[in-house]
């Protein structure tokens, strides 16, 4: 199981070295000397594994943060898929989670406040051979983000959105969260929150979201197994990540949270596939917590194999200079006249 | 009056005027278009408020022999399907001006005709239900028009085939039928009776093709040759054309096109669209425009190429929604925090909107930073008659700047660095998606490589780098130009749409005595300081002509240059100028006799 102190993966092995060659400046990231880039072009040795995925960059997280757990599983995850750096786009937002993308070897898109989702959508849009992640945080997915978080739910274009959610704003250092329980005390709720938190599963359930799941930040491997069944979900799809905040908030903690959480995949009378046990599920919240793929809606194609655009090709494959064609422009002004 | 019709300055305006739902669009579209079919060039601006149904509407057509700029002032045909519309327009309606309606509507004509109109009480819904149904009755009032003009009939003929074609045969049969009859009526009783006519071979040129299209159409075009491959928006009047116009056409052309859920989605749609390598596009107005602003300076801190139209209707706020203003320019060139490159391109015609439709995705990928093209509803719903040959291919290029090719990228040998310092400031620039150009980009400051910093000297470096794509781009941007005598007493210092009612108030002026030109500005921002210099060393009297409250070019103007207008020509009732307006307001600013 997972060590709650130090917030290591539960076989209890520590980042890997290479994650960590260059020694921290004192403003705890690496000094940048505009030349020092270390070795790349991983794709040439053929091998994949952690190392092709490892930063030279060390996060800036608090020591234990639930972040670390999220970040080994994402690159597990896409290790085991057998997809390469060049191959996936993550697109984070603001927050302490969505600085993510600085911390592996992968394309990334650390964009605004609240507005990943919108952003991996374009990408995706404009490039479907990507492999598009969307991360962030509760306060980005769920408060700021949260028109884009439904309607993404609803189009269902095939992004994995991974959501860091830990219940506070950490990054702005300690002011409660859409999730954030009723009664839980901080510097923006100093009588205790008093508004009903949301819950995103049921949220994205009624918004039409094709799957979604919950794991724990304290638990990489069943984290990674849900990211990977993410992102292989032709479609949207939702992993809300019960991630610990160490630094402000001491009442969802890595202990609270293990003492709550059950797989529903142990569960054999489970059926992930019916929205009344998917909402039944997910509504539980308290006592008992469920992790695991809590809905999944097979059958449905994601919103892009739909877009008519796309069948002859995405944005980016287009041959700009057929534009530059006078029979085109002569059709298209011959119905003017 | 008759005489003008024999000149080359002819110049004659129909209003067509309504209740909301009554079809006075679309019957102003008909006719303008047949108008262009018979070989008569057309200027029409649609007038309609913010609500479906109800309140009142008009269209108004200027018909010339040669290409003219904008609609004029007064009108001397009224097609009227209200009383209202009399009432509404009989100020601006010229001595001698025909009024068509229903003689359902029991206007007494008699006194308009003893105020010297010519009052002309049609049959038409009884030649609608006789001939086809009464829901053609606009078909008729549009033929009956043709038919007072002694305009031929057969443009309109071939027209409402076209149109209606795919509603069957019976429909097309029973529109030509109303309008033969409808034609016919008007040809017995009015043959000959206005000072203008429209007969074939009265000087326009017949068997000539004309399009007749928007400038937001315009712009549609342009940027389709252009390269454009993705288009998200949400809907705001006036720039709704646009968004519909490629979601017409999205597998025809290849153009992605996307419906958002809002204004911040489409633009970071556009964004991320635009980061991994389409040409992407976001049309809005100025409330939507207010929503993406933070958008806009991620697209600027992380040179992400995207274009954003905004099609500027009156504000503050929901404002006039259906109707034109020029009050965005100050917000747009400073929207967002903190200081990013930006481009900034106000086109003033429907050859300029089709022009900055391309040169805008040239600039954001040439520069990797935004560019805003500044329309207005004036411009963007006007229709104008064009000759086939104004909007080619000329000059058409697509410039995708330093981005990398696919040998650039497998020759790369070092670590790829997406934001490497140059000395133009612009990085060679990959795309997501090579094994040797794997980056991440971030809002945050960041290094060569996109990695976050807050250190100093890396700092500063970058701000340079990204400020001085703007020393480059400057050298793109153009210049005002000069309409009219190069000698004059007075220059009217337009920018965007209003270049066009300011170039028709010059012969008005002239015939007060007034010599003067126009200095229009397209190119707003990086502002060509010396090009607007050296245009405006033999500038004797400036008076600024702005769709604005506070002469925003202007002040921009003095801010730049130094340059102090003389005076302001400025309007916000949300309606466009007129030439005679401008004329009118002109005269008074230089205190001359009208």
């Amino acid at each position: 199981m997972f060590d709650g102190v130090n917030g290591h993966s539960s076989d209890g092995q520590r980042r890997p070295a290479e994650e960590r060659p260059h020694r921290p400046s004192a403003g705890g990231e690496r000094q940048h000397n505009g030349h020092d880039h270390g070795p790349r072009h991983r794709a040439a040795d053929g091998v994949l594994d952690l190392k092709t995925y490892a930063s030279p960059y060390k996060p800036t997280w608090c020591p234990g943060c639930g972040d670390f757990g999220i970040l080994s599983a994402i690159k597990a995850a896409l290790v085991e898929l057998e997809i390469w750096p060049h191959e996936v786009l993550i697109v984070s937002g603001i927050g302490c989670g969505s600085k993510l993308p600085q911390y592996l070897y992968a394309n990334g898109f650390m964009t605004i406040h609240g507005r990943p989702l919108a952003v991996a959508t374009g990408a995706k849009l404009a490039n479907p051979k990507l492999h598009v992640l969307a991360v962030s945080g509760d306060g980005d997915s769920y408060g700021i983000g949260g028109n884009h978080f439904l309607h993404t739910c609803r189009r269902n274009p095939d992004i994995t959105h991974i959501v860091e959610n830990n219940q506070i704003y950490a990054l702005t250092k300690g002011q409660y969260s859409p999730t954030s329980e009723p009664g839980f005390r901080t510097t923006t709720s100093p009588d205790g929150v008093f508004e009903m938190p949301v819950n995103p599963v049921a949220v994205a359930l009624a918004a039409g979201a094709g799957f979604i799941a919950r794991s724990f930040a304290g638990e990489p491997k069943h984290l990674k197994q849900m990211i990977m069944a993410a992102m292989q979900h032709p479609g949207y799809a939702l992993v809300d990540v019960l991630q610990p905040c160490v630094a402000f908030n001491k009442v969802n903690t890595y202990n609270w949270y293990a003492e709550r959480i059950y797989d529903v995949a142990n569960d054999d009378t489970y059926d992930p596939t019916n929205p009344r046990d998917a909402w039944e599920r997910g509504t539980e919240w308290g006592e008992r917590i469920p992790i695991g793929i809590l809905y999944r809606r097979e059958g449905v194609p994601p919103y892009e194999t739909n877009v008519s655009a796309l069948q002859d090709g995405a944005p980016v494959e287009r041959d700009l200079a057929k534009r530059l064609d006078p029979v085109l422009l002569e059709q298209l002004k011959r119905a003017y006249v | 009056m008759a005489a003008e019709g024999m000149h080359d300055d002819l110049s004659l305006s129909i209003t067509i005027g309504g209740d909301a739902g009554q079809g006075v669009e679309s019957s102003g579209a008909l006719l303008t278009q047949a108008l262009a079919r018979g070989g008569w060039h057309v200027f029409a601006v649609p007038d309609y408020r913010s609500r479906i149904r109800g309140g009142h509407n008009f269209f108004q057509i200027r018909i010339t022999r040669r290409p003219s700029l904008s609609h004029s002032d007064p009108v001397h045909l009224l097609l009227a399907y209200t009383r209202e519309t009399l009432d509404v327009h009989k100020p601006n309606l010229a001595q001698g001006a025909a009024i068509i309606y229903d003689d359902g509507l029991r206007v007494d004509g008699g006194p308009l005709a003893t105020e010297g109109f010519m009052p002309i009480p049609a049959p038409l819904t009884k030649i609608a239900e006789e001939h086809g149904a009464k829901v053609m009755i606009n078909t008729g009032a549009v033929a009956a028009a043709c038919g007072v003009l002694g305009f031929p009939l057969e443009p309109l003929v071939s027209l409402l085939h076209d149109t209606y074609g795919h509603k069957g045969k019976k429909v097309v049969e029973a529109n030509e039928a109303v309008a033969r009859a409808a034609y016919g009526w008007a040809m017995e009783h009015y043959e000959g009776r206005l000072a203008h006519e429209l007969r074939p071979g009265r000087g326009h040129m017949a068997g000539r093709e004309l399009m007749v299209l928007t400038g937001n159409e315009a712009f549609c075009l342009g940027a389709v040759v252009g390269g454009c491959t993705f288009v998200s928006a949400y809907p705001m009047t006036p720039a709704t054309p646009i968004l519909e116009w490629f979601a017409a056409r999205e597998r025809e052309l290849g153009v992605v096109t996307k419906h958002a859920e809002d204004e911040i989605a489409a633009v970071c749609m556009a964004i991320g669209a635009g980061f991994v390598g389409a040409r992407a596009m976001v049309p809005t107005s100025g409330g939507g425009f207010s929503l993406m602003t933070e958008a806009l300076g991620m697209a600027g801190m992380c040179e992400v190429p995207v274009v954003i139209v905004n099609v500027q209707r009156g504000g503050p706020s929901t404002g006039l929604p259906t109707r034109t203003e020029q009050g965005d320019l100050l917000f747009v060139l400073h929207a967002s925090q903190g200081e990013l490159p930006r481009i900034v391109l106000a086109p003033g015609t429907h050859e300029q909107c089709f022009e900055a439709g391309w040169r805008a995705f040239n600039l954001a990928e040439k520069y990797q930073c935004p560019v805003i093209v500044l329309s207005d509803q004036f411009l963007a719903a006007a229709r104008k008659s064009l000759p086939l040959d104004a909007l080619t291919l000329d000059g058409v290029r697509i410039d995708r700047g330093a981005l990398l090719t696919p040998s650039e990228l497998d020759r790369l040998d070092d670590s790829y660095r997406r934001y490497a310092m140059t000395e133009t400031g612009v990085s060679p620039r990959a795309l997501p998606g090579h094994p040797r150009a794997v980056f991440t980009a971030t809002t945050d400051e960041h290094g060569e490589d996109g990695h976050i910093t807050e250190e100093i000297d890396l700092r500063v470096a970058m701000m340079d780098k990204r400020m001085r794509k703007l020393e480059g781009a400057l050298a793109d941007m153009r210049g005002p130009d000069l309409y009219g005598p190069a000698d004059a007493d007075v220059t009217l210092i337009c920018w965007g749409s209003t270049v066009g009612p300011a170039r028709e108030a010059l012969p008005l002026l002239a015939g007060q005595g007034v010599t003067a030109n126009v200095l229009h500005f397209t190119d707003i921002w990086p502002f060509p300081v010396d090009k607007a210099e050296a245009a405006l060393a033999g500038v004797r009297r400036a008076i600024a002509v702005e769709q604005n409250y506070t002469a925003q070019f202007a002040r921009f103007l003095r801010m730049m240059t130094g340059f102090e207008v003389d005076g302001s020509v400025r309007k916000y009732d949300g309606r466009p100028f007129s030439p005679q307006q401008i004329a009118a307001r002109v005269l008074m600013e230089v205190g001359a006799r009208v």
